[in-house]
């Protein structure tokens, strides 16, 4: 094997490719990455793949092969020393059981992994339709902040996809609050109807690596071909992620539908309060807010301890209300908004509350949700 | 010495015909408790005499088993005179976390008895049983009880005052070691305390015992004997009031329970090792339920749920998980118990014992509570809340999840 290629080009699909490497491979030939020079899809490309079993990753780059041939080498090294190259062009061969990288004045020589011994990537399931790439990054990275990280309950884990025609619903929850994003994709089959529950932390990854092309091309495999998997490509990247399994909760039962109060407060100046109020919160202990008269009392602390308070302006419509939040569950739901001014619905103070964006025409509905459930106060 | 103070002086206990009902306070003691503890760590020490304590130039005494205690050795006396007075003895340093760990499941066997109990030190205890009657039977039965599995499960040995009153319970504890029994009926604890020296009432140092004996008075009996405004005279209102009501057997001194506790568990040694996963699984949930129950009577919370694991072979492993939100549920703590157990890699291990720790409490008046979206408005709290009630009166057996249920020959 030999040829030649970019700094630039090889560094950035190395490092991209790297990203899936499993940090401690089950079997050390999932450490490496394999590089496939030669001809594919009519042209002479470089294919750099990663896998853990899990996760697939793989990228095609130009180049120019003067030999074709395939190897494995550690993937981690390899991203390492592409990422420090000089800006010029890199020739990589083999020699023997080893495989020298050289470009400039610069000469490395690495060891070689079992070719043989590398397991096949599965196969990209069929494609089932197509959405902007930046439109999918916003709502994955929306959807992905309320998943759980509490791999004892692995289907909360996940972000659920579900697809009706040109209509994508994403959901997430941890069992605290929930987050809902609606969007619309470009399907193959327009009366396609389709669930898939994908590890939450891999698609946010996946969906902010493939902002490079356009479009992201989902794949989806059809439930009846055995084990759930789904892929991802753009921009000559693709990338395959096996499904969680488990019975995702019937979260739709979950958002209410009326409300006693609405109050609507401009975000920025939300987000700076509870930061700086909850600077005395300690852990666990809530931030209170009181909504009436046009005004919102922000609070946090007690007697005993360090007590902070802000007031801030907020338009309120219904009754009064006192409710008290977890923070970092607060903020996570004022950050994921896309709007100036935040909206906040109410029922009770223990009855979960929904922040949306104030919709640009204000009879329109916001295509994302964040429920948060309050914290009961003791006494 | 196991016993009962009678008219006569103490006589040989009578479990079918002893009426203790109105003698519900319970003194634990444990007998050499160091040493006991390290003669367990060091079976090889055990028959010889052991003490423990500092072996440095200044050293005491911290405690001595009793054959060491035959040679005059006693606690705070200094290391270097019981050395000469029994240079046979086996000396340790001591071990506050072993001594705390044997001393947290002493504990836990008792308040398994009751929630009543209030630990004086690492080896000594106060306990309230009135409460347990239903379902052990009177104090002395109970006391037997506690006796029988601190011997059984932690191979030590403890001595038990059964009385009317703290002051008294003590009293008896000391006057039947090492490993007794001494119930002291209300009736006859005149006869009980009237004969012991004055340094046996409690508050009574050097100096007053030495005011005392100028007035001539040398036992208990004598101070019981002497009028009120007399004691008033020669030691003041409130110590003169104390030791002729103490001296009368009155002591008003309730159990109290309020120290707070760093962590609430309870533990079960097998009576034959176990292998199979289901039972494991099954005996995590009850001792989890117990564990829960116990939080809510003392009206904690707790957010760390802690496993030990002993195989067969002793050597012993402890897992622990730090939950997202405080809790005092039994489905909560026995969900948590069972995923580390199956996460410890003990899979088809055969185990000797299993116990179930719940720390970082708190009371729970103090605690917000992060409502869950999955949570009905009434949920397994508010039924384990129930199971409390019925316990309290029926006895933990009475009502508990249907797995741990024993299957009788008459079901169907």
């Amino acid at each position: 094997m030999k040829f030649r290629v970019e700094r630039d080009v090889l560094a950035d699909a190395v490092a991209w490719t790297a990203r899936t490497l499993p940090v401690r491979p089950s079997v050390p030939v999932l450490a490496g990455m394999l590089l496939d020079a030669g001809e594919h899809d009519g042209r002479q490309r470089l294919r750099l793949s990663s896998f853990d079993y899990e996760v697939s990753a793989q990228v095609a780059v130009d180049i120019d092969v003067e030999e074709p041939g395939t190897t494995l080498v550690s993937g981690r090294l390899l991203a390492e020393i592409t990422r420090n190259l000089p800006p010029q062009t890199v020739e990589i061969s083999t020699d023997g059981a080893k495989v020298v990288v050289s470009c400039g004045s610069a000469k490395f020589t690495l060891l070689t992994l079992p070719v043989e011994d590398y397991p096949t990537l599965p196969a990209m399931p069929e494609m089932t339709g197509t959405v902007g790439s930046d439109v999918f990054a916003a709502a994955v990275s929306q959807v992905a902040v309320a998943a759980g990280r509490d791999d004892t309950l692995p289907m909360l884990t996940g972000v659920r996809i579900e697809i009706e025609g040109d209509k994508v619903t994403l959901a997430s929850t941890d069992r605290y609050r929930l987050a809902v994003r609606e969007l619309t994709w470009k399907p193959q089959d327009p009366e396609l109807s389709a669930v898939a529950l994908v590890p939450a932390k891999t698609l946010a990854d996946t969906a902010k690596s493939l902002t490079s092309g356009a479009e992201v091309s989902i794949a989806l495999s059809a439930a009846e071909s055995g084990e759930g998997m789904i892929g991802f490509s753009g921009g000559g990247r693709r990338t395959t992620t096996r499904l969680l399994e488990g019975d995702f909760p019937k979260y739709r039962a979950l958002l209410p539908d009326s409300f006693n109060s609405v109050a609507e407060v401009q975000k920025a100046e939300f987000v700076e309060a509870v930061k700086r109020v909850s600077l005395v919160a300690e852990r666990n202990t809530p931030l209170r807010l009181a909504f009436a008269d046009g005004r919102l009392v922000l609070e946090a602390g007690t007697g005993d301890e360090a007590q902070a308070v802000e007031v801030l302006e907020a338009g309120l419509e219904g009754d009064d209300i006192q409710i008290a939040f977890n923070s970092a569950f607060l903020l996570d739901g004022l950050n994921a908004i896309d709007s100036d001014i935040a909206r906040l619905q109410f029922t009770t103070s223990t009855k979960p509350a929904i922040i949306t964006g104030k919709p640009a025409d204000d009879g329109g509905a916001s295509d994302y949700r964040y429920l948060i459930m309050p914290v009961r106060l003791s006494g | 010495m196991r016993g009962a103070v009678t008219a006569s002086g103490i006589e040989p206990l009578d479990l079918t015909t002893v009426s203790d009902e109105d003698c519900p306070i319970l003194h634990i003691d444990m007998d050499a408790f160091f040493a006991g503890v390290e003669e367990l760590k060091h079976p090889w020490a055990r028959g010889r005499p052991v003490i423990v304590g500092g072996t440095g130039g200044r050293g005491v005494v911290a405690s001595a088993n009793y054959a060491a205690r035959r040679f005059g050795v006693h606690s705070a006396m200094p290391m270097s005179r019981a050395l000469r007075a029994c240079p046979d003895a086996v000396v340790f340093p001591p071990d506050g976390a072993s001594y705390r760990r044997v001393s947290a499941a002493v504990m836990d066997i008792l308040r398994s008895v009751t929630p009543e109990v209030e630990p004086l030190s690492l080896d000594e205890a106060f306990l309230d049983v009135s409460g347990a009657r239903r379902r052990l039977g009177g104090p002395v039965r109970v006391a037997t009880l506690i006796r029988e599995r601190i011997r059984t499960e932690q191979r030590l040995t403890c001595s038990v005052g059964v009385a009317s009153t703290k002051f008294v319970a003590k009293l008896a504890s000391t006057h039947c070691k090492p490993d007794g029994l001494l119930f002291v009926p209300a009736r006859h604890v005149r006869a009980f305390l009237h004969p012991l020296p004055l340094g046996a009432l409690w508050g009574v140092g050097d100096k007053t015992e030495q005011t005392l004996a100028r007035l001539g008075l040398r036992t208990i009996g004598d101070v019981a004997a002497t009028p009120p405004e007399t004691l008033r005279r020669e030691l003041g209102v409130a110590l003169g009031d104390r030791l002729a009501a103490l001296s009368q057997g009155r002591d008003e001194r309730r159990v109290v329970t309020d120290a707070p506790d760093k962590s609430i568990g309870a533990e079960e040694t097998f009576a034959e090792d176990v292998a199979d996963a289901g039972r494991i699984g099954r005996e995590l949930l009850r001792l989890s339920e117990k564990v829960a129950r116990r939080l809510r009577a003392t009206g904690q919370v707790g957010r760390t749920v802690v496993v030990k694991l002993r195989r067969d072979d002793f050597t012993t492993i402890t897992r622990s998980r730090t939950l997202p939100d405080y809790t005092d549920v039994g489905r909560e703590i026995s969900a948590t118990a069972r995923s580390l157990y199956a996460a410890a890699g003990l899979d088809g291990a055969r185990l000797r014992l299993v116990g179930v720790r719940v720390e970082g409490l708190r009371a729970a008046a103090g605690v917000h509570r992060q409502l869950a979206l999955d949570e009905p408005e009434s949920g397994w709290r508010d039924a384990e809340r129930v199971m409390d009630l019925v316990a309290r009166r029926f006895g933990p057996a009475a009502l508990r999840p249907a797995v741990l249920a024993e299957r009788d020959e008459d079901d169907v």
